[in-house]
């Protein structure tokens, strides 16, 4: 994650067997799947079924009980392999610092490992923010934007590394529909341009099956399903359909 | 407990390893050692006069009584030297900044800051301790040499204005300086050397491990600073007793 080069090779990810436990109660129940390298790949799972932590795994936030994940063929329990592949995660939150100003936010990373001069930096920043739609916002402060524009912040200082693997955390949750595809046209966008691997969690399925080449779809910590869209739609699990289908009025209807 | 403490020792010793980095942090150091000094003057300067005061009204009758007029000067000296503005100052700083690193740090620990540290590579004992544990470790023995002139002076004014004592300024400065050596006001800063490094230590270690909501943030708030206090009048103690001839 050190050295910025432009049109980094996108990376694969392969997930073997990923277990986890918090106090006793398992979180994630022997996870297996494969994300090829710049691709979409969307997990999607109702709330609580392990998807934010599987993630947390990926970047290396959180160590599994068992089993592994490579990058590039490589585990990431291995010294230098996440110093050497570069990553960002976009969280749920955003996970702004909230005592830093948008361009501090967005900048930190090239100021803290001294990649650029501060002119570059202060160019470089404006140029994420434009590309994300918030050009001239480098001085506000983060409590003073929106949740839609938060996260798009977010994805800026993601953008910033020049990620060869973008994790993104629900990234439409707490947004208003409009918003929530602005932010789906920004992953696709930037899929596009950049070319990076992304994995996307999420439990919106218009985001999930707008933006993904594949889908996994996760329910109580273990994979259901993993297909492209069109698979996943057709597939008869009844968990997965009810998941798919599950509709408000059609739910206050049945109770009544 | 001791696992807590463990975890203390091993954020300290990180914390050392990370100093060779320090200079490259100097503007974070100057803006946290600037939030301590102009957070805590106005208190340091109102808590030590009145400190020193009370010293010199609580003993000076007594002394006087018998004849021992001259003594309140070195009395008060001594005290605020070696006591009352190292462990005074280092209690008034764990409230006032321990309680703000805490909250500051389990804030950003709750709110997944300290993940995006993370994701970004950047260690946030560098990024986040480092800077404070220099800045109070630097801050704190400045303001116990603050308080203990500004102690100095509370005693002198008491003593001077008091008609049961009744010094002038003059015999107690002199008595003073008869008595108060460097070493004593040495003694003093070393103590409260320590002490910031306690209140560094705590603080930071609470707000890393913060978890929960703003009521977790609360729980590590009032935890650093408890605990501050309680190690810090330990520490005071093992520190006497050691630097005791």
């Amino acid at each position: 994650m050190n050295e910025p080069a432009s049109n980094p090779p996108a990376v694969g990810v392969e997930v073997r067997g990923l277990r986890k436990s918090f106090n006793g109660q398992e979180v994630l129940k022997g996870l297996d799947f494969e994300v090829k390298p710049g691709e979409v790949f969307v997990i999607m799972g109702p709330s609580g079924s392990g998807k934010s932590v599987l993630l947390k795994h990926i970047i290396g936030l959180e160590k599994p009980d068992a089993g592994e994940i490579l990058i590039e063929g490589e585990s990431v329990a291995s010294p230098d392999v996440m110093s050497r592949y570069r990553m960002a995660m976009v969280f749920q939150s955003g996970a702004l610092f909230n005592s830093l100003t948008v361009g501090e936010n967005v900048g930190l990373y090239l100021t803290e490992h001294r990649l650029n001069p501060p002119d570059e930096i202060a160019r470089i920043v404006s140029e994420k923010l434009d590309e994300v739609g918030l050009k001239g916002t480098e001085d506000k402060m983060p409590a003073e934007l929106s949740g839609g524009m938060k996260k798009r912040v977010a994805i800026a200082r993601a953008l910033v590394i020049e990620p060869q693997l973008i994790l993104y955390d629900e990234p439409t949750s707490e947004l208003d529909p409009l918003s929530a595809v602005v932010i789906g046209e920004e992953i696709l966008k930037l899929k596009r341009r950049i070319q990076a691997t992304s994995l996307v969690v999420s439990h919106d399925r218009d985001l999930a099956f707008g933006v993904a080449d594949r889908i996994a779809v996760i329910n109580e910590g273990r994979i259901l399903t993993v297909g492209s869209p069109d698979e996943v739609r057709r597939h008869p699990d009844p968990l997965i359909q009810k998941f798919l289908h599950a509709d408000f009025k059609a739910h206050i209807k049945s109770n009544v | 407990m001791f696992e807590n403490v463990g975890e203390m020792v091993v954020l300290f010793w990180r914390t050392l390893l990370a100093l060779p980095v320090a200079w490259r942090r100097r503007q974070k150091v100057f803006d946290q050692f600037f939030e301590i000094g102009n957070a805590s003057l106005l208190m340091v300067c109102i808590l030590s006069f009145f400190i020193g005061g009370v010293i010199a009204l609580q003993t000076g009758p007594v002394l006087v009584e018998r004849g021992l007029a001259s003594a309140v000067g070195g009395l008060v000296g001594i005290s605020m030297c070696r006591e009352l503005a190292p462990v005074m100052m280092s209690i008034l700083i764990a409230g006032r900044i321990g309680s703000a690193m805490a909250a500051e740090i389990g804030s950003m620990r709750v709110y997944q800051e300290i993940d995006a540290l993370r994701t970004m590579n950047i260690n946030p004992i560098y990024y986040l301790v480092l800077p404070r544990m220099i800045a109070i470790a630097i801050a704190l023995p400045l303001l116990v040499v603050f308080s203990i002139l500004v102690g100095w002076l509370g005693g002198a004014v008491v003593a001077a204005n008091n008609n049961r004592i009744d010094i002038g300024f003059q015999a107690f400065f002199v008595n003073l300086r008869e008595v108060v050596q460097i070493k004593d006001v040495a003694n003093g800063v070393f103590k409260g050397f320590c002490f910031a490094l306690v209140i560094g230590v705590v603080s930071c270690h609470q707000g890393l491990v913060t978890i929960g909501g703003p009521r977790g943030i609360g729980r590590s708030v009032t935890k650093a600073v408890v605990n501050s206090i309680v190690l810090i009048v330990i520490l005071d103690y093992i520190l006497t007793r050691l630097l005791l001839k």
